[in-house]
């Protein structure tokens, strides 16, 4: 064979191999929010892209959680219940494969609310995270004010309520939100599903390269 | 001589549809057992304990159909790990339908059990303990 040629092909089986191309940009998800405001007598409009709000919570430790706690930091988030008889536990085998990969990652935590404050006090919680094997300084299982839980979740795009006619009494989806260093959703996943997971990991590592 | 032959293929065609005895059984866990014991009965850390060469479900028998209809809380022994948690009952599930998931479990994953009949599980559940 022509080494010249296998050399030429060589080199563009290298160059294909190391040059992904651009990277990939995620887009922000969530309603833009439109603001009203007047200039010289002319009303002005300002879309602002969605933010996750400010909020107050308790760790399986005690500590309160707040945005300062996220604060330019990437973060996953999902809803769930200690005694949930249906997909949570898949969703948290799920999530503990992407708890595995960015553990030691400081700029990296996971935020999972629990939607049955009345049952996951914070030694509720603080036994699930022991039995779970997972540590505080990379996964906060947050518990707080019922009414500040559910205001939370549709903010993350997720929905959660309390439905006495279903298994384990409370109605909620699979769903995890990924979350950037300026709170602002980036990626939705279906935490029953590991293909989307990793879809999860990956977008994860784009995130971490944004300031 | 055709007609007869393309029956024959049918039936065997059929016959290769049924590649699991438990097949119900099968259906049945991913139902209600998978999302908390895992697809391959791996359990989940030290919360759910796995179904997979557990000596507490090969060792329980047909006492097993009473966990799975009544749930079970309560420090439980598996494979000499100590859990503490509560599995929910599972009052809609047939004696049929017990019978069926229980021999899929017990010979899943590596397990190998003996085949538990109907008539074992009905008396063993008309003799729960709760
Ligand atoms: C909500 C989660 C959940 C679901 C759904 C569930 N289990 Fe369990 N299961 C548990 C937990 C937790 C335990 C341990 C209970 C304890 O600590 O006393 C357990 C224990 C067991 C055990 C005895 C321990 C062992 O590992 O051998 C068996 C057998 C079992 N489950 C079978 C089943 C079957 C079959 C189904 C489906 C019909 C099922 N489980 C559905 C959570 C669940």
């Amino acid at each position: 064979m022509n080494t010249k040629f296998f050399i030429f092909l060589l080199a563009l089986a290298l160059l294909g191999a190391c040059n992904s191309g651009p990277q990939k940009i995620l887009p922000v998800l969530g309603q833009p929010e439109v603001t009203e405001r007047t200039v010289d007598g002319k009303t002005v409009y300002d879309s602002t892209e969605h933010k996750i709000p400010d909020f107050s919570l308790y760790n399986q430790e005690g500590e309160n959680i707040t945005q300062a706690t996220v604060k330019g930091k990437v973060y996953v988030a999902d809803f769930f219940f200690t005694s949930c008889p249906t997909i949570c536990p898949k969703v948290k085998a799920n999530l503990k494969k992407v708890y595995k990969e960015y553990k030691d990652q400081d700029d990296f935590l996971l935020l999972s609310h629990s939607i049955d404050v009345k049952h996951d006090t914070i030694g509720r919680l603080a036994w699930y995270a022991d039995k779970f094997n997972i540590d505080a300084k990379s996964w906060h299982l947050l518990t707080g004010k019922h009414e500040d839980i559910y205001k939370l979740s549709p903010e993350y795009l997720i929905a959660a309520l309390v439905d006495e006619g279903v298994p384990g009494g409370f109605d909620h989806s699979g769903a995890v939100a990924l979350v950037d260093r300026h709170r602002r959703i980036r990626g939705m996943y279906d935490g029953t599903d590991p293909e989307k997971m990793k879809d999860l990991i990956k977008d994860i590592a784009i995130l971490l390269a944004e300031k | 001589m055709r007609p007869f032959f393309l029956f024959f293929l049918l039936l065997g065609l059929f016959a290769c549809k049924q590649p699991n005895a438990y097949g119900d059984g099968a259906m049945l866990y991913e139902k209600h057992c998978a999302n908390c014991h895992g697809e391959q009965g791996e359990g989940l850390e030290e919360l759910i304990p796995p179904l997979a060469q557990a000596d507490a479900l090969m060792q329980a028998g047909t006492a097993a159909a009473c966990w799975i209809r009544y749930g079970l809380d309560g420090p439980i022994l598996v494979n000499g790990q100590e859990f503490d948690n509560e599995m929910p009952e599972n009052k809609a599930l047939s004696a049929v339908e017990i019978t069926n998931v229980l021999n899929y479990i017990r010979n899943s994953w590596g397990n190998k059990g003996e085949f538990l009949q109907l008539d074992q599980v009905q008396n063993q559940l008309l003799n729960c303990q709760k």
